[in-house]
């Protein structure tokens, strides 16, 4: 008899490691942290876009300037992953 | 009279070990795949940080097709920068050497 199995993970049967249930929270992981990253970095260019002296608040224009940029920064975002993935697809098929 | 060869059959707890080391091994594709993807998008934000100040002008509506063509060819270019620094500085670099 194994003493070596613990607490039997649901999925594969006797196996001490789900692949699923361990893939499923890395990948939540991963997520989260790009997720923390994107607002990090469009907090940081949507500022400069957008507030030029800082007031006392943020006016009108301001937020609507934020709205519009984070929008566009999203399509940017989309933009340069979809031609990121073609050069290296075409690298590969060049090797 | 015959005698029958003893045939050597895998025990279960044989069978259990292959279980579990196929489980690590599948583990091990499925997070290398993963870091694949989360290169992809490290890299994907870097790009941004140059890209966007190149490209990007005031927000608007929409961008239009001269910031999308600009965006583009910024990733291109950069990716051309990085090969033709990384192959000059390998000639630099066995200049040297001599």
């Amino acid at each position: 008899m194994e003493g070596g199995f613990g607490s039997d993970f649901a999925g594969s049967g006797g196996g001490k490691l789900d692949p699923g249930l361990i893939m499923e929270q890395v990948k939540v992981q991963i997520a989260v942290a790009n997720a923390q990253e994107l607002l990090q970095r469009m907090t940081d260019k949507c500022f400069r876009k957008c507030i030029g002296k800082p007031g006392g608040s943020l006016d009108n224009s301001e937020q609507k300037c934020i709205a519009m940029c984070m929008d566009r920064y999203m399509d940017a975002w989309n933009t340069v992953s979809r031609a990121y993935n073609s050069r290296l697809q075409r690298e590969r098929a060049n090797m | 009279m015959r005698t029958r060869a003893r045939r050597k059959v895998p025990s279960r707890t044989r069978r259990m070990a292959d279980v579990r080391e196929a489980d690590e091994a599948e583990l091990q594709r499925l997070v290398a795949a993963e870091q694949q993807k989360a290169q992809f998008t490290a890299q994907v934000h870097h790009f941004m940080e140059l890209c966007w100040d190149k490209c990007v002008e005031k927000p608007g509506n929409r961008l239009d097709s001269r910031t999308e063509n600009c965006l583009s060819s910024c990733v291109d270019r950069f990716i051309d920068t990085t090969l033709a620094i990384t192959s000059r500085f390998a000639q630099i670099v066995q200049k040297g050497g001599q």
